[in-house]
């Protein structure tokens, strides 16, 4: 790519907000996740009795919900960024190209 | 009850004998080898059905192989759900099917928790990672590592960075592959590895991406399928209850403790229940942090992960591929828990699948495949073995084209012909490497046998995450990185990974046989240390770095930065 061509996009007020927008929201949803995998593992490696405390009078215990959610919130979290980054983010990309590239 | 004896027959040796029934008594040895070919027959059929098939598509594909992109990247024409499955089919090994049904049979709950770990790289890589992959790279890792350093020394790194990955990763499927099919067709060790190595020549030869994405594709489809059936027909046995499957497990397990002589009832029931809870699988906090680390950052540095963001055609397929993978491989490690409870009810409470001493007949990595049979009889048992050689298959191909493109790709084309080389010749190289990969993979197969090789796919995690990730991570993401920077940090990373792991008891007291306790450094997994010594050995090296070529480097952040975030520019990446 030229040089010219990147200073003219980095210039791009919509550049600038989709750079923004995207890495706050990157960065935002993968502190959420790093919270959600490491509280996990804190609580296994400090608390235990936690995980193995029963729910009601069967066997289930508070573990099993909570392992399970580990894995669909890891599931929703990366649909939920794709969600957003394929209309939203994109839509803006193609913007600036249109601009950029007229 | 015969066939059983049968197929496992020369695993499990004459202490089956005691647990066989009258008729297979009657039947006699001679007749025993005899139906010991008869059900091997079931699966190698279905073997051979896949094999045939996959060839199929080899020779299809080859067809359409013909420049160094068609067989790097299948010319980017793959969609983002194909990919996915590919993905999923790449990264979900027979150690993680059978491995994490195993070890949920035995302890519950810390088979779940170590599942957990291999799912939560995913996000991180998709938010940091695959879209700025897709943009700025076209064949390898390297390339989008190297965008705007000098190119001799990061490549030169990434490719060590992933030939160590890779051989690691390889030799632990290998030696996988070998006992595996030992004990499921019968065959020797030796043959079984050689056949992995020979197939996977002639996919990836022939074939390329093309071959390698779909052979992924339908191991994918057969795993999950297969695996949805048997969680199915564990669910269905107790009416879609998770509370009463559970009930039914922790009633085996206290029953197994209460038949152990001087075991009170409480003890017992305290044991059935503990496998409701987290056990001892984590037995310290660093070890555990370290682990997570290496398997959560690792996931975002394996080279033959990261390859297939460039078989697709923009950022927005790449974003839909790991969304699918994700889904899929989280949906299968649901799947494994619940397979892992099947096999306790299921397996260990049926004297056909134990030998005398109770344990499981071939080992409790048997554990999926004795409740194939147990939930589907012998077709499905046949097929459930066919589908864990092929996930084999699947998972070595990938790796083997991985390592042949960091040979032909970064170190011949771009290192030796300062990226002069044309695509015929560079083609030709990368047919080259994976024959003599694939011939390495055998040998390395074989000669660890009977070596301790546990330690090996963790090991292969913590490279990626310490020397692979931290580079590529700072490369894109941090302006003042350096050539200088990127190198030593990267190097620091993968010597300090490897070499600590060497000092870790699960290579220095169960490989090298010093005594337990004797280990230098004694935690699980060294991600902790040497991830953090890798990075900062690139930030220290990296702002300590006055050289002219530094300035350079620096200079060409922007315009890496506008292509990584917008992908102008990119597009003849995927234009071939």
């Amino acid at each position: 790519m030229e040089q010219s061509l990147a200073a003219r996009i980095a210039a791009n007020p919509d550049y600038q907000r989709l750079k923004t927008t995207r890495s706050t929201f990157g960065w935002l949803l993968t502190f959420a996740m790093l919270i959600v995998y490491y509280g996990f593992i804190i609580l296994i490696a400090f608390k235990k009795d936690v995980l193995a405390a029963k729910i009601g009078s069967g066997v289930m215990t508070w573990g099993i919900p909570i392992g399970f959610g580990v894995i669909v919130f890891t599931i929703l979290i990366t649909a939920i960024y794709v969600r957003r980054a394929n209309s939203e983010f994109d839509a803006l990309s193609e913007k600036i190209k249109a601009e950029v590239l007229k | 009850m015969i066939r059983v004896r049968s197929l496992l027959s020369h695993a499990a040796g004459v202490a089956t004998l005691a647990l066989l029934s009258a008729p297979a008594l009657a039947a006699g040895g001679d007749l025993g080898t005899a139906e010991k070919q008869a059900t091997n027959w079931t699966a190698i059929v279905m073997f051979a059905l896949f094999v045939v098939l996959t060839l199929f598509i080899t020779k299809w594909a080859a067809a359409k192989t013909k420049s160094a992109a068609d067989f790097y990247t299948a010319g980017g024409g793959i969609t983002g759900f194909q990919n996915g499955l590919a993905i999923a089919g790449d990264y979900m090994s027979a150690a993680s099917f059978l491995g994490i049904s195993a070890a949920v049979m035995i302890s519950g709950y810390d088979g779940l928790i170590y599942s957990i770990g291999f799912l939560v790289g995913w996000p991180i890589l998709t938010f940091l990672m695959a879209e700025r992959l897709r943009n700025l790279g076209k064949f390898t890792f390297a390339d989008v590592a190297a965008f705007r350093f000098a190119q001799t020394p990061v490549r030169v790194f990434a490719a060590s960075g992933t030939l160590v990955v890779v051989a690691f990763y390889l030799i632990a499927q290998m030696v996988g592959a070998g006992q595996l099919i030992k004990l499921l067709f019968g065959l020797d060790y030796w043959i079984a590895v050689v056949i992995v190595g020979v197939l996977m020549m002639v996919y990836v030869l022939f074939g390329g991406m093309t071959a390698t994405t779909w052979v992924q594709i339908i191991k994918a489809c057969l795993l999950l399928g297969g695996a949805s059936f048997m969680a199915f027909m564990v669910m269905w046995r107790y009416g879609f209850s998770p509370e009463a499957m559970f009930a039914a497990a922790v009633e085996v397990k206290t029953k197994l403790a209460s038949s152990i002589a001087g075991t009170t009832p409480e003890a017992a029931a305290a044991k059935g229940q503990a496998i409701m809870g987290p056990g001892t699988f984590i037995k310290d906090p660093i070890s555990a942090i370290s682990f997570g680390m290496a398997l959560m950052f690792g996931t975002a540095g394996l080279p033959h992960i990261l390859m297939r963001f460039f078989t697709v055609p923009s950022a927005k397929e790449a974003r839909k591929s790991v969304m699918w993978a994700t889904g899929w491989i989280g949906y299968f490690y649901l799947l494994t828990f619940i397979i892992g409870f099947g096999a306790i009810t299921f397996v260990l409470t049926n004297p056909e699948f134990l030998d005398a001493k109770g344990t499981l007949i071939g080992g409790n990595n048997m554990a999926a495949v004795h409740l194939a049979r147990a939930v589907g009889g012998n077709v499905f048992l046949g097929f459930i073995s066919a589908v864990a050689f092929a996930t084999i298959l699947a998972v070595v191909a990938g790796l083997t084209l991985s390592g042949a493109s960091a040979v032909s790709h970064d170190l011949y084309s771009t290192v030796l012909k300062g990226g002069k080389a044309d695509s015929a010749s560079e083609l030709k190289v990368s047919r080259i490497t994976t024959i003599c990969l694939g011939i390495i993979a055998v040998l390395l197969g074989i000669a660890f046998e009977k070596q301790n090789i546990a330690f090996m796919v963790s090991l292969a995690f913590a490279v990626a995450a310490s020397a692979n990730f931290p580079v590529l991570f700072m490369s894109v993401l941090w302006k003042d990185c350096t050539t200088r920077g990127a190198v030593i940090g990267g190097f620091l990373g993968l010597a300090s990974s490897v070499l600590l792991t060497i000092l870790s008891p699960s290579v220095w007291e169960a490989t090298l046989g010093y005594p337990v306790g004797s280990a230098p450094f004694p935690y699980t997994s060294p991600a902790l240390f040497s991830m953090t010594l890798g990075f900062a050995g690139i930030w220290l090296f990296s702002i300590l770095d006055k050289s002219p070529r530094a300035s350079i480097d620096r200079a060409g952040f922007p315009a890496q930065e506008v292509r990584s975030e917008t992908g102008i520019g990119a597009s003849e990446a995927s234009a071939h």
